[in-house]
């Protein structure tokens, strides 16, 4: 509840929808006769319809990246820190698009929504979404907003695969493409994390494959399981320390199965309100999306050929003490587009939030995606 | 602009692949982009430097030198540059052999540790000599490894490393007959084109 919305936000914004009704053909073989997609503008798109920037979000994000839906918000939109009037991502010159993508639960067709076949929510007959999947449907929007070409399309986590899928898919559409803390796929022991939280979500008694709502309940306790596991990957060893250290609830040992530690009773909190939030068939589908996600796959595995195929300009950034997706693994992803030959610029941000970095303001990071994004406005290509 | 990187211009040809090891603000590049349509990239550890390449459009991947160039594939850049950095590596013998793995040509200039300036210093004072162009102190100096014109050029014979061109200029980056006459001892900074 902001009393007085502060100067540097882009104020209250409404959600806006767009209904495709043009099937869309998706990589697993199967198709989605008609969709919606919920999405949020921040800024004026130019004449030329030459400012615009689209926003992808990560796992558990949506629409709802800058601003306030309502003067009653406690918090603004998850990106509000660098999206706004003279942020990183600076409204006063930019077009902002952020869109909350298929399969999810902030309003876009997903699992939630009512299967046009069966007259019932698709719950776990949802199409399981790849990211070029998403690319495509972005695209689509692209098209309905006049957007011939991004200045840039942004992405950190997840949200900079489905950038750097842009870039292989539509070459010619986007200017800049910024990969944060990003990763050309995911390893052995990113799958692995996600296959626990799937294993948490699927073994919960009210999880009923997938029917939750068949049955008037939903898989709570799997879902708040496998936030606090990810919840754990997303933040550094030093900044729980930091956080948390071993300060005690109560001050004193317990000798019961209670949360003693400050850091259980964190994580039990941010798992039931996320569990809350979001819907357990959606988080499934992510985390598929998230451990399919291989453009390389494509090319026998050689990335760098790949990327070939892009024109635009990259950028690449990582924080030091990400371990979800470490440095080495932008690394890897800059390798491949140096030895393309591709428009590429990499800094490894000093940060000690872990993989969270991505979403604060942090002043180096704020000048490079400001730097980068004005680059592209001079036409600083070689 | 710094007239060395007039100096390199000229051993640049147009359009060739370069890599700029230890970039610093990304001028060099900037410039050759104009005046020679080079792509390529900058090598910096810098974080403001990255910045300001960034900010020019000048592309720029963070990286400590020290921790080798071994991800870069044999010969995939026309030109290799490293101007003013060498003096500060771990490993320089390392890094110039790198350069010409990775580049087939390679250019690098360096402070000359051979100067009578210096040599003077350390005779008069016993001292490590600080100078201008040498502002350090001992314990605090990034330049790690001083060398001479000479001894760089005893390692090109060594490594079996061509010298394609060198000149050798004062920190003002001018020539004069007193540096042609005896380079080592009245130069300051030499550039080097080198090759196998």
């Amino acid at each position: 509840m902001p009393t007085d919305i502060p100067a540097d936000s882009v104020g209250l914004i409404q959600p806006q929808s767009a209904f495709f009704e043009d099937a869309l053909p998706l990589r697993c073989g199967r198709s989605l006769s008609n969709y919606t997609l919920v999405y949020e503008t921040y800024g004026t798109l130019n004449a030329d319809a030459s400012n615009a920037i689209l926003i992808c979000h990560a796992l558990s994000g949506h629409h709802h990246a800058a601003g306030y839906n309502s003067i009653e918000d406690r918090k603004p939109g998850w990106w509000d820190a660098c999206i706004g009037p003279g942020k990183a991502i600076d409204t006063n010159r930019y077009f902002v698009v952020s869109l909350n993508n298929l399969g999810g639960c902030h309003g876009s067709t997903g699992p939630m929504s009512q299967d046009p076949e069966t007259g019932r929510p698709y719950g776990p007959d949802f199409p399981i979404i790849a990211v070029r999947d998403w690319v495509k449907s972005q695209a689509r929007l692209a098209d309905r907003l006049g957007i011939d070409c991004w200045h840039a399309v942004i992405g950190g986590s997840l949200g900079g695969m489905q950038a750097l899928r842009w870039s292989i898919d539509y070459p010619d559409r986007l200017k800049g493409c910024a990969v944060i803390a990003s990763a050309p796929k995911l390893s052995a022991q990113n799958i692995a994390f996600n296959e626990v939280a799937r294993q948490a979500i699927v073994s919960d008694p009210d999880f009923h494959q997938g029917r939750y709502f068949d049955h008037d309940t939903r898989p709570k306790r799997g879902l708040m399981l496998a936030r606090m596991l990810g919840h754990i990957t997303y933040l550094s060893d030093s900044s729980m320390r930091e956080k948390f250290g071993r300060d005690l609830r109560t001050g004193k040992l317990n000798f019961n199965f209670d949360a003693d530690f400050e850091v259980e009773s964190y994580l039990r909190y941010q798992g039931e309100n996320f569990s809350d939030q979001f819907d357990a068939n959606t988080y499934l589908l992510m985390t598929k999306a998230l451990d399919y996600f291989d453009p390389a796959g494509d090319h026998d595995g050689d990335l760098a050929r790949c990327l070939s195929q892009a024109h635009c300009r990259f950028l690449v950034a990582s924080f030091s003490t990400d371990w979800r997706f470490a440095p080495e693994r932008s690394e890897e992803l800059v390798r491949a587009l140096t030895r393309a030959r591709r428009q590429v610029s990499y800094l490894e941000i000093d940060a000690p939030q872990g993989h969270d970095a991505f979403l604060f303001p942090i002043p180096e990071y704020v000048a490079l995606i400001e730097g980068f994004l004005g680059s592209l406005a001079n036409g600083g290509t070689a | 602009m710094r007239p060395d990187l007039d100096y390199i211009e000229r051993w640049i040809s147009n359009g060739s692949h370069v890599l700029d090891l230890g970039c610093g603000d990304g001028s060099l590049l900037a410039l050759l982009r104009q005046r020679k349509q080079v792509t390529g990239y900058g090598m910096e550890i810098d974080t403001q430097n990255i910045l300001s390449c960034v900010r020019q459009g000048v592309d720029v991947i963070h990286q400590d030198l020290n921790e080798g160039l071994d991800d870069i594939d044999d010969q995939s850049f026309d030109t290799v540059i490293m101007t003013q950095s060498l003096q500060q590596t771990h490993k320089p013998d390392r890094i110039v052999e790198d350069m010409l793995r990775i580049g087939k040509q390679a250019i690098v200039t360096f402070p000359n540790f051979g100067h009578w300036t210096v040599r003077s210093y350390l005779a008069l004072h016993g001292r490590m000599p600080v100078s201008e162009n040498l502002p350090y102190t001992w314990y605090d100096t990034p330049n790690i490894h001083f060398f001479t014109f000479r001894d760089f050029e005893v390692l090109c014979r060594e490594r079996n490393i061509k010298i394609l061109e060198r000149t050798v200029v004062d920190r003002n980056h001018q020539a004069n007959w007193k540096i042609s006459l005896m380079p080592n001892l009245m130069g300051e900074i030499a550039l080097y084109h080198i090759t196998r």
